[in-house]
């Protein structure tokens, strides 16, 4: 009683969430790989609506890339909490003794982990497609790596949000959408920068900079924000 | 001076105390208005450089400067709801927020108005038009979240919380986007801070603000009264009222 | 263990209804509350407001004396609630739920405990597959194995019976009996008035008259 309930277990509560998710998402692969199928598919599209001349395509390719995998995350982001909400076990994860920013943390975790990782390890193949000099490959999935983070986390607050509504999909592209400015501003500015050879170590910091922040501020409002949705 | 602000958390005090405020509320609003806007409008000199279209200035400065109060507003008062639960920061909220998306949108409009003589075309993605336009995406979003949940409670919340996100998040985008400026477009014009505005500007100017804000607060009292009489339509006092005000007209 | 969960003044209002006004209870040690009521009279939401989820819009929870915080760790801790939907992901297998709601109040369990656990709900078969193939009836049992082997003490089960075979219903009501006599508390919120063997206090929701009809 007293001070022996709400202690320990955090770390098993933990790893099981981050555990759970990403069994969840392996068992639902055509899911987990539709953002990553998007991405190349529209990816394949600019040039065919754009232009096939290479030095052209370059200029526009970390534009194009980056906002690509935004859209792509965005797609994700409706699914992260729906089923949780409808099968009743995000309820219960809300019941949990534990704090619930920190189980969120780990749902955001999966959600990147089979989201904006393997986008960020895809994007320099599709900017092979889109004549993108080698030397900026690694900008390129650095900048994707580290501010897909941001969009996961800041992202996860307008699931929580829209969580329980009817047409919550297209509410949540509205919210959040503003919100990805300074993500897309940074780390298209990265792979812009190495593109045309410049530093682009300034931009990697400030994408550091924006992913600190969200880890720092997005678990709780994320949990909030559940917590107002759950009621409906 | 702590208990004061909780009798005023009230809103049958609320409703008392504002609406004996609003009329001089109103009435300065009037008055700041039009003295600005003559003054503005038709006394101020016109600039050398860009002539009488300068004078847009005296719409554009007070609306963009509304739109981030009122947004800070907004967001003040969802935290002071979020936090202690006072019905009435939500009945602000709620009354506040289209008004400051419809300055957004008149900061917006302005301000593309006033580039068409300025820069030749309407829309350049000036560092100052751009974070207005996201900021107007934001005032939207709070918006639609109210009206999206069926049980207003959750609602209210929710559209709160997103207020206070997006509070947080406006200087970030600020800067990420005066930032992108500084790295595509040189040096454009700016459109606020011409080198050094003259008393005859700045003073008109001066007024034009206070009167935009003389009016928001008579706006926001108005609309929040009313938004009170709505929610608490059930309750004895404002029952009461309503008795109390149909029997003197019947007299 | 003794415990005792306390609401005081609970008001609930949904869509400019008034459910109920100034309701207080009490559940301690060896309780049993049966909440019964007709459709739309705010069973549901109770329980959910008892379990911290709802915030009341007046009026406290406590628990053991000590006035809770929305959403409180100290109850949720000696907390087992279960809602309308039953808590059991498509995706998973039983085994798997069950092992991650044991996680989630930090105990690791083990694979034979829970076998043991579906087992004995009659799930034996099923444990090791998606529970999206399972049927509503099934995905039910699966979640009240959570009570085979939870540790916490206070259970609050809103409409446990739906989609439950009479065997199945037989077999919770006797579990809620034991778990009383046992020194636990259950509150339930259900149509269907279980066959007990412990005693039963009700409370009975939107059958007396509402207080603002009064006052007028």
């Amino acid at each position: 009683m007293g001070a022996g309930d709400a202690d320990t277990g955090l770390a098993t509560a933990w790893a099981a969430t981050l555990g759970r998710e990403l069994r969840r998402a392996g068992r639902r692969r055509g899911e987990t790989l539709a953002p990553l199928t998007f991405f190349a598919l529209v990816i394949a599209l600019f040039p065919l609506g754009l232009t096939v001349q290479p030095e052209r395509l370059a200029g526009l390719a970390p534009g194009l890339l980056w906002v690509t995998a935004l859209l792509a995350t965005l797609l994700s982001l409706e699914a992260l909490f729906r089923d949780d909400h409808a099968d009743g076990s995000l309820e219960q994860m809300l019941l949990a003794p534990q704090p619930l920013a920190a189980l969120v943390l780990a749902k955001v975790l999966a959600h990147w982990l089979v989201g904006g990782l393997p986008l960020a390890l895809l994007a320099p193949l599709l900017g092979v497609l889109l004549a993108l000099p080698a030397g900026s490959y690694l900008p390129l999935a650095v900048s994707l790596a580290l501010g897909s983070a941001s969009l996961s986390l800041i992202g996860a607050i307008g699931a929580a949000l829209t969580v329980g509504l009817a047409r919550g999909g297209l509410l949540l592209s509205v919210l959040v959408l503003p919100l990805f400015v300074p993500v897309l501003i940074f780390g298209a500015g990265a792979a812009q920068a190495a593109l045309v050879g410049g530093a682009f170590g300034a931009h990697l910091a400030l994408l550091g900079a924006l992913l600190a922040l969200a880890l720092l501020l997005a678990p709780w409002a994320i949990a909030a924000a559940l917590r107002i949705a759950i009621n409906g | 001076m702590w208990r004061a602000i909780h009798r005023l958390g009230s809103p049958a005090i609320f409703y008392a105390v504002a609406g004996r405020l609003q009329p001089w509320c109103w009435a300065l609003a009037i008055a700041l208005l039009l003295a600005g806007s003559l003054w503005g409008l038709v006394w101020a000199p016109a600039d050398y450089q860009q002539g009488d279209s300068v004078r847009i200035l005296y719409v554009h400065v007070p609306t963009a400067l509304l739109a981030q109060s009122v947004f800070v507003l907004l967001a003040a008062a969802g935290g002071v709801f979020l936090v202690w639960r006072i019905k009435l920061a939500d009945m602000l909220a709620a009354a506040i927020a289209p008004f400051g998306a419809l300055m957004t949108l008149l900061a917006l409009v302005s301000g593309a108005l006033w580039g068409l003589p300025t820069w030749g075309t309407w829309w350049v993605w000036d560092a100052r038009l751009t974070s207005m336009l996201i900021q107007l995406f934001l005032y939207l979003g709070v918006i639609a979240l109210r009206g999206a949940y069926t049980a207003a409670e959750s609602g209210a919340r929710a559209s709160a919380l997103l207020a206070l996100v997006g509070v947080v998040n406006v200087p970030i985008i600020k800067f990420s986007v005066d930032w992108w400026q500084t790295l595509h477009q040189a040096a454009t014009f700016s459109l606020v801070r011409p080198p050094s505005m003259p008393a005859s500007m700045w003073l008109p100017l001066l007024v034009m603000v206070a009167g935009f804000y003389a009016f928001f607060v008579a706006l926001a009292l108005t609309r929040t009264r009313s938004e009170i009489l709505r929610r608490e339509s059930r309750t004895r006092w404002v029952r009461e009222r309503v008795a109390r005000t149909t029997g003197k007209a019947a007299r | 263990m003794s415990f005792r969960l306390e609401a005081r003044g609970l008001d609930c209002e949904r869509d400019g209804q008034r459910l109920f006004a100034g309701l207080g209870l009490s559940v301690a040690d060896g309780d049993c509350l049966l909440v019964s009521g007709p459709n739309g009279s705010g069973k549901s939401t109770l329980l959910r407001m008892l379990a911290g989820q709802l915030p009341p819009q007046a009026g406290e929870l406590a628990w053991c004396g000590r006035v809770l915080r929305h959403g409180a760790r100290a109850l949720r801790a000696n907390l087992l609630y279960m809602g309308h939907a039953p808590g059991v992901a498509a995706s998973l297998t039983p085994l798997e739920t069950l092992a991650w709601y044991q996680a989630l109040r930090g105990e690791r369990g083990d694979d034979d405990a829970r076998l043991a656990a579906l087992e004995d709900w009659g799930l034996g078969e099923g444990a090791g597959i998606p529970a999206g193939q399972l049927s509503a009836g099934q995905r039910r049992r699966v979640a009240l194995a959570r009570l085979t082997l939870t540790s916490a003490p206070l259970w609050l089960l809103d409409e446990p019976f739906t989609a439950l075979d009479r065997d199945a219903a037989n077999l919770l009501e006797e579990r809620l009996s034991a778990h009383v006599r046992a020194g636990g508390a259950v509150v339930l919120a259900s149509h269907h008035v279980p066959a007990l063997t412990v005693a039963m206090s009700r409370l009975a929701l939107g059958e007396s008259p509402r207080p603002d009809e009064v006052a007028v």
